[in-house]
């Protein structure tokens, strides 16, 4: 197996990042519910203070910062209940964590996809 | 006796759950993938099963990562969808088949696969857009289910070699079941994609075709990689191969592909859907 140079190239979720992360994916579970999502709309602030975000992770919601929300442990499909509130989807997910334009990660994906170096 | 007929592997990404609420089956975007599931429909219309068994992986709807089973058997005789934070519309609720499913734990613990047994379970849309793709329109499901969850979210996962023994205990005990149901089989997720991570967007057509045509002739060709390795070759979410491996090994010993369809893009994902029929082994 290659070696990573870069540890958000590819996050593995295992012990170490599910302990980091416990209370912001705890947070986004709470989002499969309609009026924990108002809720939060409502209070942002006092939402992730109720989940207990460390300040790590309490940046990352607030800079809408994926790769700092994954680099604080959060999964991406729990993220993804989180960028749902917001109204983005995971092709914005994945412009958001890559630089580039929505519309350019689309194309990027309608051409065939990121493709191994 | 109960026969396994065989089943259907596809893609469960949630996008798709969108797009049949849009009714956009005929759109430019959409219609390479929709048009994979004309055979699929025949098929089932030939086949006609009574039960379906469905390995898919949660993504956050009835199992929080505080308690992650690896392997989790429902023994529910119903499975409801829910909210899953994401704007799809809440799915069917379906019919279950509890004492199918004590059977198949019964076998599975004596085989020494110490699962995870749920008597209440919400099923998401990995297990349901399958259903919508391949019953459109359906009032209510023409099948009852026994959904069994791999972890595919937390590492460590069980390897590839590990979920196709599953599989093939699971087999094992529909062999054994004493009902007359057609039984067909359900393996969700893939192919390759990956959604976190500056290599999102990641797609890998070669592994893709390595795993569609091994699949039916020579599944244990599949179990050479570790679970690790997967990730790196097919994405973080590719890794949900686990459950079409699985799948694959509860179909039986021989089987006949029956359909193929691979198209990218479906949102971040390789899109793929096969068929598989089970061949009578002679008496």
């Amino acid at each position: 197996m290659p070696t990573q140079p870069d540890p958000l190239d590819t996050p593995i979720f295992g012990g170490d990042l599910a302990q980091r992360g416990l209370a912001l994916n705890a947070m986004c579970f709470s989002f499969n519910d309609a009026g924990n999502r108002a809720a939060f709309l409502a209070d942002e602030e006092g939402y992730c203070a109720r989940y207990r975000l460390t300040p790590a992770q309490r940046n990352a919601v607030a800079d809408r910062d994926i790769l700092a929300m994954l680099a604080a442990g959060g999964n991406i499909y729990y993220l993804a209940k989180l960028a749902g509130i917001f109204g983005l989807n995971v092709q914005d997910v994945g412009a958001m964590q890559t630089g580039v334009s929505v519309a350019e990660f689309r194309q990027m994906m309608l051409d065939g996809g990121r493709r191994a170096a | 006796m109960s026969e396994i007929i065989g089943g259907l592997m596809t893609s469960h990404v949630p996008a798709i759950g969108g797009a049949i609420a849009r009714r956009d089956q005929a759109d430019p975007y959409w219609k390479p993938f929709f048009d994979g599931f004309g055979p699929v429909h025949d098929w089932l219309a030939d086949a006609k099963p009574d039960v379906a068994i469905v390995f898919y992986n949660d993504h956050g709807l009835n199992f929080f990562l505080d308690k992650m089973p690896t392997f989790a058997v429902g023994a529910a005789d119903v499975y409801r969808n829910a909210d899953e934070g994401w704007g799809l519309p809440v799915f069917k609720p379906f019919r279950g088949d509890a004492a199918l499913s004590w059977h198949i734990i019964e076998t599975l613990v004596e085989r020494e696969f110490d699962v995870t047994t749920c008597q209440t379970m919400l099923v998401d849309h990995a297990l349901a857009i399958p259903f919508e793709l391949s019953w459109p329109d359906a009032e209510s499901w023409p099948v009852r289910i026994v959904p069994i969850a791999i972890n595919t979210v937390q590492h460590p996962l069980p390897s590839p070699k590990r979920c196709l023994a599953l599989g093939r205990a699971v087999g094992e005990a529909l062999a054994s079941w004493p009902g007359d149901e057609r039984i067909m089989v359900v393996g969700t997720g893939g192919l390759s994609h990956q959604l976190e991570g500056k290599r999102a967007g990641f797609i890998n057509p070669e592994y893709d075709a390595f795993c569609m045509d091994s699949l039916g002739p020579d599944p244990d060709a599949l179990t050479r990689h570790s679970a690790r390795e997967v990730v790196e070759l097919a994405g973080s979410q590719g890794v949900e191969i686990l459950n079409w491996i699985a799948a694959r090994g509860a179909m039986g010993d021989a089987v006949r592909e029956v359909s193929r369809n691979y198209h990218i893009p479906i949102s971040n994902t390789a899109a793929a859907t096969m068929v598989f029929a089970t061949e009578r082994v002679p008496a």
